[in-house]
């Protein structure tokens, strides 16, 4: 706080409080402890004023007003309970729930909802009114994203996220009154909208609205057929964040947990999607090198966020050649595990079923992209879970996970280097990438290999590399909006970088769109929560011994016997990919 | 069929003249009421050019053209069914015609029915207050209506 901010000065409920000019009545109202009931409101968003959940009575006002939307003012007195307000806060809940689905207990909010906590706190008991509720089909037409308005309330939470955070505007509000929706353009189904899959709509919607796709069904088949071996991966993202679907605090590494849940539920082999990330890292960094040395095109963007590959191919289509040609980890790893393993096996990788669990809703497009099909057009990646579906997978089985013994995953395509587990967090791949890089351009031993200056949350983060006399410019950006800034000075020939690096979620995978819903005292997109879960991936990191994707053992084998080297003719068929506009047109 | 909707030279100058002045956004509501009073309803081709153009994405130009009663999204019916709301007519029960007619063809005012056949207007007095309430259909008058008359003269239209 500046000094010169304007303190204001104003009671609440019998008692002052000082806060800085422009806070909101409800935020004053959290220093003393009180926290006005609410459901629009989001401390990441503009404020919408849509609930009227978070009413108070001022004093000299004439009616009760929203504490969200109204900033405090000096001398104010404020009264934020008593029999009036709360009869009235219940009487807007059960409005809301008028008009919404009785479904509590086969809905997939899995007894965490904040419609259904807030309504159980308001000591709403009956419903009274039984008349005309909204009645829309369900649009599952999204590749990751499922819609069903039925059970939206017009918080526009989803409107707010997906313009204000992510930059892509896909949803408003269309028409009015009782037949207000929240859609796409022309209410297009989801498939043909420039919806990207991120899912950052699932997590900020209050109620289940928004879901990913479900693809357990195809998982449990998978796992009951005989005939298919069934290989595991999960990314680096889904350790750090599993916990919290089984009432941990965020932050736990569960690594070994999910190895041994992974086998317990029917998977033959259990991978780790880090290996594919050390293999990225090493196909990427020497990709870079390339471009830097041999006058490629620059900057180079990294490609491993799926999300953000829809985004770019709509909303950036002249800037595709910057883009790096590497697939994903998960798409590395599928692609290795139906080709090398598969040989090396003797396994008809036709028999082989790909189960990647992911913190990503994006993903399960990714999948299903052409581009990651074989040549008999199979995806590489079968089935792709988000970190939910998986909870919902272990509760239905009873396994505790967090009382589970650890496991190692399975050697070959399973061992991974600290730079991979970065991966997850916002800075993670350039971090990773940096340390690789340095190395082959200089043949010297990176000391100092921690880069704090492209870790953390800020939504932009810049760095200069020293690479043996040559300054190497860096940016990295998380939320699809802020990667917006970056990519039209690409556009404009004014990018100052060498090498960016975009995740497309808040905080980069750790806040995907798949990862559990957040606990009960927990905002979703909270910032130290995204910051406990990028702390136990860097934790992961700096108790390995291994810290460099290229000294990973295993990857190095995998270009002895398989790939020959980075970006070789073999590298070629199976990591890499290529790009092309996609439709329709993002503004 | 997205060809015989087009930005006219007319609506793109208007366009560019909206997009130099300051708040270029807020004349979206104008530049869909040109599209409009050119083609008689919002074509989705056209609000996806004004998108493009005007650089506001696609989903809030929609939401906006659902908002506003004065939009329409379907091309108007083969037949224009007008009621005259003036004051004469409205004294005599206009306003029990005019649910009489949503009932029958189960639209709302400025509405197209499911197959095309009628769009539901209301205009002010057209002159014959001595007629009302007055009802036109295309260029016919008809005067002195009931809302028992309404589904007399719309079956009239039916097969037409
Ligand atoms: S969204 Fe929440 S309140 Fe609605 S049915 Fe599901 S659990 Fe219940
Ligand atoms: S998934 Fe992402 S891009 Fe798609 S509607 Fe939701 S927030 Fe917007
Ligand atoms: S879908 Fe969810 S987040 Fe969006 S407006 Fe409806 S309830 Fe709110
Ligand atoms: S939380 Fe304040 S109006 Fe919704």
């Amino acid at each position: 706080m500046t000094e010169n901010t304007k303190m204001v000065t104003l009671i609440i409920d019998g008692k002052k409080v000082e806060v800085p000019h422009g806070t909101s009545i409800m935020n004053a109202a959290e220093l003393l402890g009180i926290k006005v009931p609410r459901l629009c409101y989001h401390p990441k968003l503009s404020v919408e004023g849509a609930c009227r959940v978070c009413i108070v009575e001022v004093k000299g006002a004439r009616n009760f007003i929203a504490s969200c939307a109204t900033p405090v003012a000096e001398g104010m007195e404020v009264t934020t309970t008593s029999p009036e307000i709360r009869q009235a806060r219940r009487d807007i809940v059960e409005l809301i729930l008028d008009n919404h689905p009785k479904d509590c207990q086969t809905c997939e909010r899995d007894g965490n909802c904040e419609l259904q906590r807030l309504a159980y706190a308001m000591g709403v008991r009956n419903r009274y009114f039984e008349g005309e509720k909204k009645n829309y089909e369900k649009d599952l037409s999204g590749a990751a994203v499922v819609r069903d308005p039925n059970k939206c309330i017009l918080c526009q939470r989803c409107v707010r996220v997906c313009e204000e955070v992510q930059g892509v505007t896909c949803l408003s509000q269309a028409h009015r009154g009782f037949k207000t929706v929240v859609m796409p353009a022309f209410d297009l189904p989801f498939a043909e909208s420039v919806c990207t899959g991120c899912g950052q709509c699932i997590n900020v919607c209050p109620t289940a609205a928004f879901l990913e796709k479900d693809s357990t069904k195809q998982v449990w088949k998978a796992l009951a057929d005989p005939e298919l071996t069934v290989i595991a991966q999960f990314a680096p993202s889904v350790r750090a964040a599993i916990g919290e679907g089984f009432g941990l605090p965020p932050g736990r590494n569960m690594q070994g947990e999910v190895i041994t849940a992974l086998k317990l539920v029917g998977c033959d082999i259990v991978f780790d999607t880090t290996f594919g990330a050390d293999l990225t890292i090493v196909e990427e960094a020497n990709e870079f090198v390339q471009r830097l040395t041999k006058g490629g095109t620059l900057p180079m963007i990294t490609s491993c966020s799926a999300a953000w590959m829809k985004y770019v191919e709509q909303f950036h289509p002249t800037i595709l050649d910057h883009i790096s040609t590497c697939k994903s980890p998960m798409s590395m790893v599928s692609a290795m595990t139906k080709s090398f393993y598969a040989q090396k096996q003797n396994i008809d990788p036709a028999k082989i079923f790909n189960l990647a669990v992911m913190c990503c809703t994006a993903k399960k497009y990714e999948a299903a992209r052409p581009e990651m099909c074989d040549e008999h057009g199979r995806p590489y990646t079968d089935t792709v879970i988000t970190t939910r579906e998986f909870v919902w997978m272990l509760k239905s089985l009873g396994i505790d996970l967090p009382n589970l013994e650890k496991s190692e995953p399975d050697p070959v395509l399973g061992f991974a280097t600290g730079a991979a587990d970065i991966f997850g967090a916002t800075g993670g791949v350039m971090e990773a990438a940096l340390r690789t890089a340095y190395e082959i351009v200089t043949g010297e031993t990176l000391i100092d290999i921690n880069f704090n200056a492209v870790r953390g949350m800020k939504g932009i983060k810049e760095a200069n590399v020293n690479v043996s006399g040559t300054e190497v410019k860096v940016a990295v950006a998380h939320g699809l909006g802020n990667a917006r800034q970056l990519m039209r000075q690409v556009e404009d020939g004014t990018s100052p970088y060498h090498f960016i690096e975009i995740m497309g979620c808040p905080g980069g995978c750790i806040g995907g769109g798949g990862q559990p819903y957040a606990g009960t005292n927990v905002m979703p997109l909270d910032q130290n929560m995204l910051e406990a879960r990028a702390r136990a991936l860097y934790n992961i990191d700096e108790h390995k011994v291994l810290r460099k994707s290229h000294e990973n053992p295993y990857v190095q084998r995998l270009y002895k016997e398989f790939l020959g080297k980075p970006l070789s003719e073999v590298s070629h068929k199976y990591l890499h990919t290529h790009y092309k506009q996609h439709f329709p047109v993002g503004i | 069929m997205s060809d015989t909707y087009t930005i006219t030279p007319e609506i793109e100058a208007f366009i560019e003249e909206c997009k130099g002045k300051e708040f270029s956004k807020s004349y979206l509501i104008a530049v869909l009421h040109k599209i409009q009073a050119k083609y008689g309803f919002l074509p989705n081709n056209l609000m996806e050019e004004v998108a493009i153009r005007m650089e506001i994405p696609t989903s809030k130009v929609y939401g906006v053209a659902t908002f506003y009663h004065m939009f329409t999204l379907v091309p108007e019916g083969k037949h224009i069914v007008n009621i005259c709301l003036g004051t004469a007519c409205y004294v005599k029960g206009a306003e029990q015609v005019l649910n009489s007619l949503k009932n029958s063809l189960k639209i709302d005012l400025n509405q197209t029915t499911e197959d095309g056949l009628f769009t539901l207007k209301a205009t002010r007095c057209i002159g014959t207050c001595g007629l009302a309430p007055v009802v036109m259909v295309d260029e016919k008058v008809y005067s002195n209506v009931t809302p028992d008359d309404v589904p007399v003269i719309i079956a009239k239209y039916k097969n037409k």
